[in-house]
């Protein structure tokens, strides 16, 4: 990878310019390449959006083997990692998704859909 | 890199100096260069410290720029932790010459669902190896994730893929890890990394902390195996392999003075060997750690340096005391001809004494040391470590052709003087003996030359004065009184002044005597002769008178031939009278 010095944003707690709606789901998928785990990861993400969120989501995926510097300014460790930007507070999920209870847990929507 | 024909038998592992001072010589070279090796050791010894001076001297010393990576600390903290040790982090990262990347691992912040890997990590890692061209690594104390992920499967084989993946970088990489119950690292992290594991320690045995290091595995190569004592100051990171250096040392045969001439005279009438190591050993209050001031005061008169480390007053106050006897130390400090290093001995455990003061030596490169008093080192360690310490402090001195003054204090009591509490008269040269002589309800000081090796030193007992203008020493009296000191050797030499003065006068008086006896005698003699000469002019006197009757008899006698008118006079008989 090309390593680019300029870092645009150092903290990932700095917001885009993203219409605050009510309910509505910013969310960040780290992958790194095309890689099985990540393709698994975002096809289970966007089932489950579809079902649960369905209209109120927006999904951008970062690839870090194109963008690495991202990695370090928003803190990933692990691949893939879907990132829940809003609502707030932020979410991590690390994994590629495929127990979708848990991943309802983690977005914090196990409730409102589970009984 | 190696020759042809030595293709195994001679390949040195090549090695990545840490710049560490003694760690490079306890790894005969450094790091295995492009490996990983484990720094382990329990919290607060001192691991991450390592890593960040490996960094620094690599981006400093070596142009080798390093990246980085802490689990635990944010990089604020790094840097400012980094500055207390002299090292400008900023500096460097601004230069590129490192970089810093800080990874959160929170597990409240993370849910876990299905197969995952690190290759966060890695792209981190590999993004800051590429935009610094990195040559080091440090991952600093990556079992954090173990704390933050749960799935400790993908963890091992992930980091079994991270280690593989740095060597297949080629850095050289120093993973820290916590010390487990019973094993090296809390997650067993030596399985991954086997190439080099550097253990350190922070003992802490009777509230008194040292640090040390082991190096407890090098694969391929040679190292130091002891337990090295190691120090963090404002310097940095050193690690002291300071071992005992065995019996090899060049010797001098140059003679230096003690400052005190009348002891250099009891040395062999040159003084101490250059270094040699000097014992001083005495009751509290005999002088010892003055006769240690004069020493340095000697040398630096002679313009050589000097270290003193007191373990008992301040600078000040010893070089107050010292111009109370006659000699001020005080110019020599501004000189910088003398150094004093004042500490209790308490301050840090006897291993951590030997390397500072095995440091400050290194900087200063001094010809004279003392230290006063060793005895108090004890109050640090066993009897055993303070003479092992003592020991290899002493051959290290020696090695450096230093010479070395230690001073001890030894407790009351008669059968206690001529043996040290720790015990190591027998590694000294000279052993000088200090002590009080009671007598007559007055203490004084009496010194005498133990032993010292290779001089035809005195076997007296001297007195040790100590005055306002200096340590002297004067012969003690011995006569068939014992031996006097003090003021009763003063009285003593009073009374045989007084002997000799009354002699003196009897001497005088008896040849006033004689004289007058002469004299007397020989106005004796001259009144005989007196005598003589008066009956020797009266008999003259009648002798003439007698003479002038016979003439004026004869005279008589031709007036009244005359008168006869006698033909013929009478001849005198004397013929003295013709006419």
């Amino acid at each position: 990878m090309k390593p680019k010095t300029k870092r645009a944003a150092r903290k990932s707690c700095s917001k885009p310019a993203a219409p605050k709606l009510d309910g509505h789901y910013d969310l960040r998928l780290y992958v790194a390449g095309q890689s099985p785990k990540s393709l698994t990861a975002f096809a289970n993400l966007k089932e489950l959006c579809d079902v649960h969120l369905a209209g109120k989501y927006r999904i951008e995926v970062i690839d870090l083997v194109k963008k690495p510097q991202r990695a370090r300014d928003d803190q990933i460790i692990a691949i893939p990692t879907l990132v829940r930007r809003l609502p707030q507070p932020i979410r991590k999920i690390i994994g590629d998704l495929c127990d979708q209870r848990q991943t309802l847990i983690g977005l914090e929507l196990s409730e409102k859909d589970g009984d | 890199m190696a020759t042809k024909k030595t293709v195994t038998k001679n390949r040195s592992l090549p090695k990545s100096p840490t710049g560490i001072t003694g760690l490079d010589e306890i790894t005969r070279g450094g790091l295995p260069k492009g490996r990983p090796t484990l720094v382990c050791g329990s919290a607060g010894c001192g691991k991450s410290m390592l890593g960040v001076e490996f960094l620094v001297r690599g981006a400093l010393q070596f142009n080798e720029p390093g990246v980085l990576m802490t689990f635990e600390e944010l990089p604020a903290d790094v840097i400012m932790n980094a500055r207390s040790l002299g090292f400008d982090l900023d500096n460097l990262v601004a230069k590129k010459k490192l970089f810093l990347d800080y990874v959160r691992v929170e597990r409240n912040e993370i849910q876990e669902t299905g197969e995952y890997d690190l290759e966060g990590i890695f792209v981190r890692l590999n993004y800051a190896i590429e935009a610094t061209g990195a040559k080091r690594v440090v991952l600093d104390t990556i079992e954090t994730l173990f704390t933050g992920l749960t799935n400790a499967a993908i963890l091992r084989s992930e980091l079994r893929r991270l280690f593989g993946w740095l060597k297949e970088k080629g850095v050289t990489a120093i993973i820290t890890g916590e010390k487990g119950d019973g094993t090296l690292t809390r997650n067993g992290l030596e399985e991954y990394v086997s190439d080099c594991v550097i253990m350190l320690d922070h003992r802490v045995i009777d509230q008194v902390s040292t640090r040390r290091l082991r190096v407890v595995k090098y694969r391929g190569s040679t190292h130091g195996t002891n337990e090295y004592p190691f120090l963090i100051d404002e310097n940095g990171f050193s690690v002291l392999p300071i071992s005992s250096l065995g019996l090899a040392h060049d010797v001098s045969s140059d003679r230096i003075s003690s400052g005190i001439p009348r002891l250099d005279a009891m040395l062999g009438g040159k003084g101490l060997y250059r270094g040699s190591s000097v014992l001083i050993t005495g009751t509290a209050g005999t002088g010892k750690s003055s006769l240690g001031s004069y020493f340095v005061g000697a040398a630096s008169r002679r313009g050589e340096r000097s270290l003193y480390f007191a373990f008992e007053e301040s600078p000040q106050q010893i070089m107050r005391n010292m111009r109370s006897i006659g000699l001020n130390l005080e110019p020599f400090v501004q000189k910088g001809l003398l150094q004093f290093h004042c500490s209790r001995p308490t301050l840090y455990g006897l291993e951590t004494h030997l390397a500072v003061m095995h440091k400050i030596i290194q900087e200063f490169n001094p010809r004279v040391v003392v230290i006063d008093p060793i005895s108090n080192l004890i109050n640090t360690g066993s009897a055993n470590e303070v003479r092992s310490m003592l020991l290899r402090l002493v051959d290290f001195l020696k090695s450096k052709k230093i010479t070395a003054v230690f001073t001890s204090l030894s407790s009351q009591g008669d059968n206690s003087l001529e043996e040290t509490e720790i015990g190591v008269s027998s590694i000294m040269d000279t052993w000088l003996l200090l002590r009080d002589i009671e007598l007559g309800g007055e203490r004084n000081r009496g010194i005498y030359v133990l032993k010292s090796r290779g001089t035809a030193h005195s076997n007296q007992i001297r007195e040790f004065i100590i005055t306002g203008k200096g340590i002297d020493i004067r012969d003690v009296y011995v006569g068939p009184e014992g031996v006097l000191t003090g003021s009763m050797r003063l009285a003593q030499e009073a009374r045989q002044s007084a002997e000799k003065l009354s002699r003196q006068l009897e001497i005088g008086s008896k040849k006033r005597k004689l004289e007058r006896k002469r004299a007397a005698l020989e106005a004796q003699i001259a009144a005989l002769r007196a005598e003589f000469e008066a009956e020797d002019a009266e008999a003259g006197q009648v002798l003439a008178q007698e003479n002038e009757l016979i003439k004026q008899l004869e005279m008589d006698a031709i007036a009244m031939g005359k008168s006869r008118k006698a033909d013929r006079f009478l001849v005198p008989r004397n013929g003295n009278h013709k006419d």
